[in-house]
């Protein structure tokens, strides 16, 4: 197995890394040698020289480790060409339905000069492939696309050279066309295959990839820019293609885990002997970790179940989710922030709400899924996660290997949406099948997807405002409690801000969801500006407006309200409908929606009729992607916004199912006029999660603009007459 | 107790002995390796695992195996003739509908179930039958252009 070092792609500037692996609740498993047994060996007073440094290690693993993004080491790490020219591109970003697969082909063929069909990707298989870091943080945009643009480009340059020296012509003679190098003539051709062929080809392809190597100008893009289909399209339309849950390997069985009856719950005794009874039936126990694995999923639901009725369990009181907001706010680390600008001379009128967003679900429709396989010691995984090196470490970390003997597979998975950084699903297949020493295929339940998995982190937020006569907002105090900074800082102008974020202590495990804490913190910004413009008495066009000097931030507000015509909408009196607005920026992306509800009071129900959106990310790559994934994010935002909510007590969650937890379905689709905006002068940012977060608030705020009451909790309700 | 069960699938013979209660979601993926055919909740609740049995889509997650004994059953993966795809196949991937794909396999085969059914079918008629689907990624404005695209050649290849 190859092993990639650090590496030195140069990043692009000007990028702003998040960690996020900070943000991930890893399942904290360890098989082997225990953390309790090397303080042991350190107590005692052995080994300190040599475990010292490895303990290091394991801690920074266990912080996250892996998945860091140091890129391709060198050209031949980022690109393959093989003698009879087929062109392989190597990444470690995942495809999960967001669109990686068909984008960064098109930023290979486009510096390559040949066509999209003619390049493959080789993607996340950390066996083969560099660290591009976790496909999360809409990165792969301003991030990838630049790094496998400039290794094309490299490899280009590589041809032209090699073609000026075979026949003693000048570089910029030489011309490219149709995936060929031809000379001036047009009498000469050779091609990426000549390349691989000549002797000279695998020393070129160790050098590292220029920084500065030309990458061709967006006026002359023919393959970025210009819609691109997914390139494995027809395999998932005929069911070929094999997501993490279709992997089988030869002798492969089927694995079920004893999961806790609540969280928290220890395992006190459980009687193996029934499932080990059965015939072809697997049984591991390695202290807390319980699980079955059988040639089939029904025998091995059986045998868990045999054994899971003889389980004793303690179990420790949990919060509920009916306190969950008094318990984040009374667990604020060093209390909730007051407002500093309380005592000041009061401005002409002050505002002051508490906003509740609770815990969601990213219900990826493919469940958490792990294929493990063992062979000399290594270890190999197949899986659906959206950090392939992370998940290395944790199996590294988990089974006390080097990382070097864990190979990891992200076969394109069904769905993410941040909710899949984790790898504890591939850390169980490979606990089963290290005792099996057969290859074990895991699948979630649905149910265990929605308890075990992480959630959207809940939030209490406490924003203050106070307002001059002129109706200018002089103070702003707004304060997120649990849910995280992303958004947390106001885009609009205000006199004096004060705006944090305060970590709590979360009773549910919490992580990344699409766009993280902006959505909250865009719901409750946004809620609380229609607060206030109402107060002052002014349109919430008109009140942002006066606020907003971004012109990126202006420009996709003023698109949105002019296609949607809001000036004439807003003063339309119509019985149970209604409209609102919301506008926001994250990821260097910039989105404003306009929509249009319907209430109906009798039924208590509120219809999203229409949603007009504005959004604009740069340059857009793909543009027929880009289009899925604003229309994806602005009907994922309506299930936040109108139904979804997790609901727990006793440390159970009560609605793990899709029958209980109600996700958008066809009939919730409202008409959707989505106006993307392209600015070729400007660099790409991702576009996966932005969208989304302008539904919700623009939604509350038609609600309350229908009702005349303060809307300051999701999923948004008509309040009781 | 494992029995015998006989049944057509996608056009062929086939036989398998097994717990007759296991479901066909499961048998068609385990024993029968025809992985096309998703699990997205295993209870009636997603159609991510939609199957026609005797030219009806059915949630193959709550159907048994024992219960397609002698019937017709016939999975994403017979709907293709050949390198020809079927037509609902073909709108879906004219139309870009689809994002991760993991709902797609069910979503096709529920529409050529719903045409199957009442082949002079309205829009109206298939998308209410499609609402049982889930497509987390939330594509539905694409698969409902798709679903259109797909219809109207129906019409005209039923004109
Ligand atoms: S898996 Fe059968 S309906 Fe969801
Ligand atoms: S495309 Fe991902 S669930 Fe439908």
């Amino acid at each position: 197995m190859k092993t990639i070092s650090p590496a030195n792609e140069i990043l692009p500037p000007d990028f702003e890394e998040i960690n996020y692996d900070e943000l991930v609740e890893r399942v904290d498993y360890d098989f082997g040698l225990s953390r309790r047994s090397f303080v042991k060996v350190l107590g005692a007073g052995l080994l300190i020289a040599v475990t010292i440094p490895a303990l290091a290690q394991e801690e920074a693993a266990r912080r996250g480790g892996g998945g860091g993004g140091g890129g391709a080491r060198n050209l031949g790490a980022r690109i393959h060409i093989g003698k009879d020219g087929t062109i392989t591109v190597l990444t470690g970003k995942v495809e999960g339905g967001q669109g990686a697969r068909a984008e960064l082909s098109q930023a290979a063929a486009e510096e390559l000069g040949v066509s999209l069909s003619s390049v493959q990707m080789l993607m996340a298989d950390t066996g083969a492939v560099p660290d591009d870091g976790g496909t999360y943080g809409s990165m792969t945009t301003p991030r990838t696309v630049p790094l496998v643009r400039r290794g094309a480009a490299a490899a280009r340059n590589l041809l032209m050279e090699f073609a000026s020296q075979q026949w003693k012509v000048e570089r910029n003679t030489i011309q490219m066309r149709d995936g060929k190098i031809f000379d001036a003539a047009g009498k000469r051709s050779l091609t990426y295959g000549d390349l691989a062929n000549s002797d000279a080809a695998a020393k070129l392809f160790e050098q590292a990839i220029p920084a500065d190597v030309e990458l061709t100008s967006v006026k002359e893009w023919k393959v970025l820019g210009v819609p691109a289909l997914r390139p494995n399209a027809r395999d998932i339309a005929t069911g070929a293609h094999k997501f993490p849950s279709d992997i089988a390997r030869p002798g492969m069985i089927y694995a079920k885990i004893l999961r806790a009856p609540a969280y928290g719950a220890k395992l006190v005794s459980i009687d193996l002997t029934p499932a080990k009874a059965m015939k072809d039936v697997v049984v591991v126990q390695d202290d807390q970790f319980v699980g079955v694995a059988a040639p089939n999923s029904s025998r091995a639901e059986d045998a868990l179940k045999k054994i899971s009725d003889t389980a004793k369990w303690e179990t420790v009181p949990q919060p509920s989710s009916k306190e969950l907001f008094d318990y984040l706010k009374q667990n604020a680390q060093g209390g909730a922030p007051a407002n500093p600008y309380a005592d000041e001379p009061a401005g002409a009128k002050t505002a002051r709400q508490t906003y509740h967003v609770p815990y969601i679900q990213h219900a990826p429709l493919e469940p958490r899924a792990a294929v493990a396989e063992w062979s000399d010691g290594k270890l190999t995984v197949w899986t659906g996660s959206q950090n392939p090196f992370a998940v290395r470490s944790e199996l590294a970390r988990a089974f006390h290997l080097p990382p070097e003997n864990v190979r990891v597979v992200i076969p394109d998975f069904g769905g993410g949406f941040g909710g899949k950084h984790s790898g504890e699903c591939a850390v169980e297949a490979a606990r089963l099948a290290k005792t099996a020493d057969k290859p074990v295929s895991l699948r979630w339940t649905r149910e265990e997807e929605f308890t075990w998995a992480y959630f959207r982190p809940a939030a209490v937020i406490d924003a203050e405002a106070s307002l001059d006569a002129q109706g200018k907002i002089t103070t702003w105090h707004f304060i997120n409690i649990n849910s995280g900074a992303q958004a947390v800082d106001t885009p609009y102008t205000v006199g004096k801000k004060n705006c944090h974020y305060v970590a709590s202590k979360p009773p549910l495990r919490q992580s990344s969801y699409r766009a993280l804490a902006s959505t909250a913190n865009n719901f409750a910004r946004e809620v609380f500006m229609d607060e206030i413009a109402a107060a002052a008495g002014t349109d919430p066009l008109e009140f942002r407006l006066a606020h907003l000097e971004n012109p990126r931030l202006r420009a996709v507000l003023e698109r949105a309200a002019k296609e949607f015509d809001w000036p004439a909408r807003v003063k339309k009196k119509a019985p149970n409908i209604s409209v609102g607005l919301a506008c926001g920026t994250e990821k260097g992306s910039f989105v404003a929606a306009c929509v249009e509800v319907e209430i109906d009071r009798k039924e208590n129900k509120i219809r999203v009729t229409r949603v007009c959106q504005a959004f604009e990310c740069g340059k857009i790559l793909n543009p027929a992607n880009l289009l899925s994934q604003v229309q994806g994010g602005i009907i994922m935002g309506l299930g936040a916004a109108l139904r979804e909510e997790m609901q727990f007590e006793n440390g159970q969650i009560t609605n793990a199912s899709f029958g209980k937890y109600r996700v958008p379905r066809f009939d919730d689709l409202p008409e959707l006029d989505v106006h993307l905006v392209d600015r070729p002068d400007l660099p790409s940012a991702g576009a996966g999660e932005t969208p989304i977060i302008v539904i919700a608030p623009a939604v509350a705020n038609a609600v309350f603009r229908a009702t005349g009451k303060s809307v300051n909790a999701l999923p948004v309700r008509l309040a009781a007459t | 107790m494992d029995t015998k069960i006989s049944f057509t699938l996608n056009g062929k013979p086939r036989t398998v002995t097994t717990d007759p209660d296991r479901s066909l979601l499961e048998v068609l993926r385990e024993d029968l390796q025809l992985t096309g055919t998703k699990f997205g909740c295993g209870e009636g609740q997603c159609r991510a695992c939609t199957v026609l049995v005797n030219g009806v889509s059915k949630a193959s997650c709550i159907t048994s195996i024992g219960d397609v004994d002698k019937q017709e059953v016939v999975t994403i993966e017979g709907l293709a003739n050949g390198d020809k795809l079927h037509p609902v196949q073909e709108a879906f991937l004219a139309e870009d509908a689809f994002q991760c794909g993991y709902c797609t396999a069910g979503m096709i085969v529920g529409v050529v179930g719903a045409l199957k059914q009442n082949p002079a079918a309205s829009e109206p008629e298939v998308m209410a039958q499609m609402q049982k689907h889930i497509c987390r990624c939330c594509s539905y404005t694409k698969y409902k252009t798709a679903i259109h695209r797909a219809m109207a050649q129906n019409g005209k290849a039923h004109a």
